[in-house]
């Protein structure tokens, strides 16, 4: 048990609230109630994600036929309906893109972090239920990982592994897992040595059975968390690779890679084709922000208080 | 103390061992860098000049040593475009990123440290949820989309600030607002919760009983102390920063370490790539390192744990 805690350097002590946004200690007074106002974003951005082909006017990587390159908003002079929130520089319809970015946004950012949460929980029960040269091997690689700014090592991999929409969840979910390790770790060491557990074990259980019956169902629900606080970082995450053109590659619309297309044009004021995609990715972090601090005070009374 | 530090300087070896594996075996898992790099119509033989330029037909472990001694040597390899080591490009580049580090980390402390403050001194007033908002926006708005929309409103709409480009302080404050925002809301919440624990602890109920003023017990004795964790997280930000502000450089064209990044991957430089992030990685375990040898002599409960 005293291993717990040696190996947690100070540093990762200063830098957690850092790591998983909420922890830092917000009290949340509606603990209890239905997250109304995060529901109230995400439900409709799932919704228009969900039934794009239904709802979004053009397809969004075809010109409109007829409509000229960066027509501004209907409301705007110049406007007209055929575009309502104005068209891109291959006169594409700015609305259609933006629906269909917002699939983009949620599968990478649920996907990622899926596979981001799957690896590090896996690998933070086996460190630390088995211990010994397996934690230490799994937890020096952790380190090794967090060394390399988020960002800076998602933009290598994928620079390295090319382009894709699948790739960026890979690579997001390889970048992402460490934190799940570190968490998950330190719940195990605990857990390890609970009656329940200490009893299965005398029982005659495998060590597969243990982990699989007694230590994951324990510790899914800082899983779930710790997912639901970090999705938003997965959904920026891709944004900016793709903003940086190494993300969701073209003409597949992507937000972040919309705000790139907009970047020319901002010069001449063209504001819609920046201010839409942002809006929408300000608007879904935040609300899946809300959603995993309201989580977390359902699912973890010990962080209740902070 | 002795035995402390060479645990944990063992541990940065390990950890920069294993980093140096992983982006050297991530730059080959990819299959041939040299298709990467090599123009598209590139002939084979010209592909073979290249390999045997770069080393890349002998085997792999051969190769890993070659670049495990560029590493050692601080060469970090050769530039494919700029034909220059490297290092000598990053520290070209280190001033002009730093410029923009310090600028966006003094703003994080303008913003986030009095913030967090306020928050924890008059916890769960209206004060308090102001801060939360700031802290939930400091998450859900990324910083590159901040910068884009600060660029239409300073640069182009009002015409007060230049778009882009390194000078005087008009064109440091929007990319360091920009870089800094993050960075202010995670300094806001570590204030928060490190001041709350502090003005929880037995010796501020002692300085209250003592009679001191409000006031005094605030600024003599808890602040002093709450900002231990705070500055340290200060300091890892500052190196995050030099590093991973690739986007905010690219929108604001300013010429520092994370634009070199960017023209790496666009110019398919891998060994740039390559040794712009194994540099970026070795900074921050060496600022870990530090940081944790400090912790611990000035905290000798930190070094007794083992």
């Amino acid at each position: 048990m005293v291993s717990a805690i040696e190996e947690t350097s100070v540093t990762e002590v200063a830098v957690a609230p850092r790591e998983f946004a909420g922890v830092g200690g917000r009290s949340i007074s509606w603990a209890g109630q239905l997250p109304v106002l995060p529901l109230a974003i995400l439900v409709p951005f799932i919704l228009v994600a969900l039934f794009a082909d239904l709802i979004a006017p053009y397809d969004p990587t075809e010109p409109i036929p007829g409509a000229k390159i960066f027509e501004p908003p209907l409301w705007m002079q110049g406007g007209s309906t055929r575009a309502l929130l104005g068209t891109d520089f291959q006169s594409r319809d700015v609305l259609s893109r933006l629906i269909f970015g917002a699939r983009v946004s949620l599968i990478v950012g649920v996907m990622g972090t899926v596979v981001a949460g799957s690896i590090g929980t896996a690998l933070g029960i086996l460190a630390g239920y088995l211990g010994g040269w397996v934690d230490q091997l799994i937890m020096r690689l952790t380190d090794a990982w967090l060394a390399l700014p988020a960002l800076v090592f998602a933009i290598f991999l994928a620079t390295m592994l090319g382009p894709s929409m699948w790739n960026i969840v890979l690579i997001l979910g390889l970048v992402y897992w460490t934190r799940y390790a570190r968490v998950i770790r330190g719940e195990v060491l605990s857990l390890r040595e609970r009656e329940f557990v200490k009893l299965a074990e005398i029982a005659g259980g495998s060590r597969t059975r243990v982990i699989i019956r007694h230590i994951l169902p324990n510790v899914l629900n800082s899983t779930m968390v710790l997912a639901s606080l970090t999705i938003g970082v997965v959904i920026i995450a891709e944004a900016s690779l793709s903003f940086l053109g190494v993300g969701v590659p073209p003409p597949e619309p992507a937000w972040g890679s919309m705000l790139s297309d907009g970047r020319s044009m901002l010069m001449v004021g063209d504001w819609w084709l920046t201010v839409f995609p942002g809006l929408g990715i300000l608007l879904v972090v935040l609300a899946t922000q809300l959603l995993g601090d309201w989580l977390r005070v359902r699912l973890d009374p010990q962080l209740r208080n902070l | 103390m002795g035995q402390f530090m060479i645990r944990r300087t063992l541990y940065a070896v390990i950890t920069l061992f294993i980093l140096s594996l992983t982006i050297f075996t991530v730059v080959r898992l990819t299959g041939d860098p040299v298709t990467l790099l090599a123009e598209p119509g590139a002939r084979a033989e010209d592909l073979d000049r290249v390999r045997a330029e770069w080393g890349l037909d002998r085997p792999w472990p051969v190769q890993y040593l070659a670049f495990a001694k560029n590493v050692f040597t601080g060469q970090l390899g050769k530039s494919f475009n700029y034909e220059m080591p490297v290092s000598t490009l990053y520290f070209q580049r280190l001033p002009n990123s730093l410029e923009l580090a310090l600028a966006a980390t003094l703003i994080s402390f303008i913003v986030g440290i009095p913030a967090g403050l306020i928050s924890a001194v008059k916890v769960n007033s209206g004060w308090d949820s102001l801060g939360k908002v700031v802290a939930l926006l400091g998450l859900a708005i990324p910083g590159f989309w901040l910068g884009l929309v600060m660029i239409l409103v300073f640069s182009v709409w009002l015409e007060w600030l230049p778009t882009s480009g390194q000078g005087d302080w008009r064109h440091l404050i929007m990319p360091a607002v920009a870089l800094g925002w993050y960075f202010a809301a995670s300094l806001l919440r570590l204030t928060r919760s490190s001041m709350l624990e502090v003005l929880r602890s037995e010796y501020i109920k002692l300085a209250r009983l003592k009679g001191l003023p409000g006031y005094a017990v605030i600024a003599i004795h808890a602040f002093k102390n709450a900002l231990i964790p705070v500055l340290t997280l200060a300091g890892i930000n500052l190196v995050v920063m030099l590093n991973a502000a690739v986007i905010i450089e690219v929108i604001f064209a300013w010429p520092g370490i994370g634009r070199l990044l960017y023209e790496g991957i666009f110019q398919r430089d891998f060994p740039l790539v390559q040794g712009v992030v194994m540099e970026a990685g070795i900074m921050i375990v060496v600022i870990n390192l530090i940081v944790d040898i400090l912790y611990a002599y000035i905290d000798p409960r930190i070094r007794l744990t083992k």
